[in-house]
């Protein structure tokens, strides 16, 4: 089967800076994938980059069978990835629910479908109805998890997700995660809350200065040349 | 295409509704317009009721700057431009959403400033076919317009100050045939200003059609 991300000597340019230096990556359908480095290791840029919203300068890269080098192929893909950033892209003046209809419905999804990502992400109770301006940090992280959940993406690209979330909204994302990997999806996430997200990886590839190597986390064995499992 | 044009411009107006940014600000900064315009031309109504038709479109123009401004901050906020580039939206669907959006704002707006110039500046009003033909193709140019260069300015830490000296320039020929067309429709010279109507129109589907190909680039360059 072919890999949901398939990076070759991947650089990426923000103006003339490369933030990606050559990056090669492969992560297999279905796999949870963990990328971690210092801030700045270009952690963020690797997920825009296969969210398509980013080109690529050189090498080559392949998401969901989609060419990045080809930018009609780079924003078809956008259709069937979900990214959660440290931008919540949620409207303040909207309500939960208003603004989860409307970035659900922009990618085909149904009201079911929405109704369901509402209430995956338990926001189907009283904050339902309140305006986004009125929620706090971890409210805003959940109705911005409810409307990836509700485009049903293939491909879920994490940046720092458990950030402003509090235990319980923690333990929802590592099992919305869960769930949409059973369910066939893929996720590459980055994340510095590493005891949390090493135990929901797979395999975990480091990141230092735009380009990839990996270490293995403590008690944990070196399987590939690069690369880190972590499942037993 | 169009389902998504009516996505986004269901969005926009139920922000606008939200906000109540169009009733609370650009009502009463029109209105003051229309104000200061009487008080800076002294109170000479007779003067006032002659050049209503060119203060009635300047006033628009101005208050279109600030619809569109308004249009494509509430996009930048939060990383709305990336998140509406992930969607799925078609960006010609967006064009004509944000564009009918700001449509209907600017009429609301027209319906406001029409009865202040009747009631503040005695204009009597005649030739009703052609002030409506011309409200509806002068307000789709200038949304249509708008909304083009919204986006590129949008991108730019500088767009506040950017965008009208961008906007303006490319509007005067709204202005200038919106303002012929009222001032035959009004001085009961209506096929007069047929003409300008025809202007109007053709910029209206110019910049229609222009921003229905060009937005999906100008949204990712910008």
């Amino acid at each position: 089967m072919e890999p949901a991300v398939q990076l070759r000597g991947a650089v990426t340019l923000l103006g003339r800076f490369p933030a990606l230096a050559g990056i090669d990556l492969d992560v297999a359908a279905g796999e949870i994938v963990l990328l971690r480095g210092p801030n700045g290791a270009g952690k963020t840029t690797l997920l825009r980059l296969c969210a398509g919203l980013l080109p690529l300068a050189r090498g080559e890269g392949r998401v969901l069978g989609h060419d990045l080098s080809d930018r009609r192929q780079a924003r078809a893909l956008r259709t069937r990835v979900g990214l959660l950033g440290h931008a919540t892209g949620l409207y303040d003046e909207l309500t939960v629910a208003d603004n989860v209809r409307f970035w659900g419905r922009a990618a085909g999804a149904d009201a079911a479908d929405v109704a369901a990502a509402l209430a995956g992400c338990g926001l189907d109770g009283r904050l339902r109805d309140v305006p986004v301006a009125a929620l706090s940090a971890g409210q805003r992280r959940r109705t911005s998890l409810a409307c990836l959940v509700a485009r049903r993406p293939e491909l879920w690209l994490l940046d720092e997700p458990h950030a402003g979330l509090d235990h319980d909204g923690r333990e929802l994302l590592d099992d919305l995660v869960q769930r949409a990997v059973d369910a066939g999806a893929t996720v590459l996430l980055a994340s510095h809350d590493l005891e949390r997200a090493e135990a929901l990886a797979h395999r975990v590839v480091t990141l230092a200065g735009g380009t990839t190597g990996a270490e293995p986390p403590p008690g944990r064995g070196r399987v590939g040349p690069e690369e880190v499992a972590l499942v037993p | 295409m169009f389902r998504d044009a009516g996505l986004v411009a269901g969005k926009d107006l139920r922000i606008e509704l939200r906000s109540q940014v169009t009733m609370q600000q650009v009502f009463p900064f029109a209105v003051l317009v229309l104000i200061l315009f009487g008080i800076a031309l002294d109170p000479d109504r007779g003067f006032l009721g002659r050049a209503s038709a060119g203060l009635f479109w300047v006033t628009v123009l101005f208050c279109a700057l600030l619809a569109i401004q308004r249009a494509f901050t509430i996009e930048s906020a939060d990383g709305g431009r990336d998140a509406l580039r992930l969607s799925g939206l078609d960006p010609a669907g967006i064009f004509l959403g944000k564009a009918a959006a700001i449509a209907v704002q600017l009429l609301a707006i027209e319906a406001v400033l029409a009865v202040g110039v009747v009631v503040m500046y005695g204009t009597e009003v005649t030739g009703v076919p052609l002030l409506v033909a011309t409200i509806a193709a002068a307000t789709a140019g200038l949304a249509a317009a708008g909304t083009l260069y919204g986006v590129l300015a949008a991108g730019l830490r500088v767009r506040e100050t950017l965008l009208p000296i961008l906007l303006l320039p490319v509007l005067s020929p709204v202005l200038i045939g919106a303002t012929e067309a009222f001032e035959a429709a009004l001085g009961g010279a209506a096929t007069d200003g047929w003409p300008w109507l025809g202007l109007l129109v053709v910029f209206a589907l110019l910049y229609l059609a222009f921003g229905t190909l060009a937005f999906g680039t100008l949204l990712e360059e910008s």
